[in-house]
């Protein structure tokens, strides 16, 4: 009997400490991520710093025809800081990119599209323009705010709307396994409710996490997807970093 | 000669100790339960190793069941892989029939693996688009794994997400579409209502809709794109590019991707609770 308890309190005492060594194993490897995140991000700051003066040659020239629509995606919690959003604005637009998406999850940026419409003369909110084809022809500036409720919900009232055109179009519902709808009547049935908008070419996501937060999901397919950082953090070098980095990329489209 | 196989063998068994031994420590924090995988790179490994394509495929599906071997010492319950998209058909017919012919070698062996684990399996996208006999094997498969819960894999075949979402939009009419014609016909409906669709409706005939939504997804090849996969499911998903070919994605770099999983866990949990 004591025999065995003793063995039982070895196995305790044997699992505790072996407890503890793993604990302290994690926080050693995350504290080694930690200091290598720490260095990488010490040498993107140095190079961003470069590139914001000119120095790096590599970075002077951006094919920025290349871009027709970016979308910036910022975590709500940022989204308030209005002056960050304004300033990343203005650094875009001095680029040459006049079409603009902008989103976060919980409609922030949507309460404050009119004071950011306001920093900008002659831009025009997307949602005033009719069709989709002219705007990307626009000359002015252009910007969209989107949010969650522009993503899954607004498929479900697009749903809705093909529902309803199904039962008039007096359909009988016996095309089992068969397609009723096509991609193009799902665009227009988003555009029907106020959510449809074209397909940016890159999305720039200002956050803590690499993480889309829900973007809508019909419109990002093909499109690039690049973590800047938190948007407290941001860099105008990061930023002609990551639109350079877009106008190398080639795209197969699973061919 | 002979203590070469040795040392080799030692080597072997050492680096599993140590593989065994940094995922016992990882899995003292908080572990993804779903890894999704887009398996980009294989036709450039085969390039740069100055193979023939096919033997790039095969290089893939060898790696990817290392992965899922992986994610089952890790106690990682979904995995998903995107095996073959619908875009995928306009390649050469040599190369489609090529991964046609994998598709068939691995649902072979999966069969076979299944008879003795509990794994379960899971063909998602529009398997019409399969010939009868590749359809029919995975949908013998998916019924034969259907009560296994251990470990789900779900391969992606002939899927994309816009297909998908129109998939689930079609069937989601035609089901509020019956049940309109039965009050019509039945007059049950005394306030002549219709029911709506909601996203509820939509979720539930999704393909993927047997699984979670994703904790993260990785893309080989060092590529910064979702590629029309799995974008509806992940919201809140740590997106993962890593700069190898998917053939050379070994346990080192799942680590890595799990740790940095780790890191934004809080934030990626607390996002997920608000919604």
């Amino acid at each position: 009997m004591d025999f065995s308890r003793k063995k039982r309190m070895l196995r305790f005492w044997t699992d505790k400490i072996g407890n503890i060594l793993l604990r302290m194993s994690w926080h050693l490897l995350h504290a080694i991520i930690y200091l290598c995140y720490f260095t990488t991000g010490m040498v993107h700051a140095l190079e961003s710093h470069l590139i914001s003066r000119g120095l790096l040659r590599r970075y002077k020239s951006l094919h920025i025809s290349k871009i027709n629509y970016l979308a910036i995606v910022i975590e709500s919690e940022d989204a308030c800081r209005t002056s960050n959003v304004i300033q990343l604005l203005q650094w875009v637009v001095a680029l040459g990119i006049n079409h603009i998406c902008l989103y976060d999850n919980e409609g922030i940026l949507k309460k404050s599209k009119d004071l950011i419409l306001d920093k900008f003369d002659g831009a025009i909110l997307f949602q005033d323009t009719h069709e989709d084809n002219i705007l990307l022809d626009q000359p002015c500036m252009t910007l969209e705010f989107v949010s969650f409720s522009d993503g899954k919900e607004a498929v479900a009232r697009a749903a809705n709307v093909l529902l309803m055109k199904y039962i008039k179009s007096g359909a009988t519902g016996s095309n089992q396994g068969e397609q009723i709808f096509t991609d193009s009547q799902m665009s227009e049935a988003l555009k029907t409710v106020g959510s449809g908008g074209p397909e940016p070419d890159l999305i720039l996501i200002y956050g803590p996490a690499r993480c889309h937060l829900g973007f809508p999901a019909w419109r990002m397919r093909y499109t690039e997807i690049q973590h800047m950082g938190p948007l407290k953090s941001m860099e105008y070098g990061s930023l002609i970093k990551a639109i350079y980095r877009f106008t190398t990329v080639r795209q197969n489209y699973g061919k | 000669m002979e203590s070469e196989p040795l040392s080799r063998k030692i080597f072997t068994v050492c680096k599993t100790l140590v593989r065994k031994l940094v995922f016992r420590v990882l899995r003292t924090g908080p572990m993804p339960s779903h890894i999704a995988v887009i398996m980009d790179g294989n036709r450039r490994y085969a390039k740069r190793n100055r193979l023939n394509e096919g033997a790039g495929h095969d290089a893939g599906a060898m790696a990817l069941f290392y992965l899922i071997n992986y994610c089952y010492e890790l106690g990682i319950k979904y995995i998903t892989a995107y095996a073959f998209s619908t875009d995928n058909f306009r390649r050469k017919p040599q190369e489609v029939g090529k991964i046609m012919s994998l598709l068939r070698e691995s649902i072979a062996l999966l069969t076979k693996i299944t008879k003795n684990q509990p794994v379960r399996v899971h063909f998602a996208g529009n398997l019409e688009l399969l010939s009868a006999e590749l359809r029919d094997g995975a949908r013998k498969l998916m019924e034969a794994t259907a009560e296994y819960s251990k470990i789900v894999v779900t391969i992606c075949v002939c899927y994309c997400c816009s297909d998908e979402i129109l998939h689930s939009v079609e069937q989601s009419c035609l089901q509020k579409y019956y049940k309109h014609s039965y009050v019509r016909d039945s007059h049950d409906d005394e306030n002549g209502e219709r029911d709506v669709i909601t996203l509820v409706d939509i979720e539930k005939h999704m393909y993927m809709a047997v699984t979670p939504d994703p904790d993260i997804l990785i893309r080989t090849a060092h590529e910064h794109r979702l590629s029309n996969f799995l974008q509806w499911q992940t919201s809140y998903c740590q997106l993962a590019s890593l700069p190898v070919d998917f053939p050379e994605l070994n346990s080192w770099q799942l680590t890595w991707v799990i740790l940095d999983f780790q890191r934004s866990y809080k934030y990626l949990a607390r996002k997920k609770l608000q919604r």
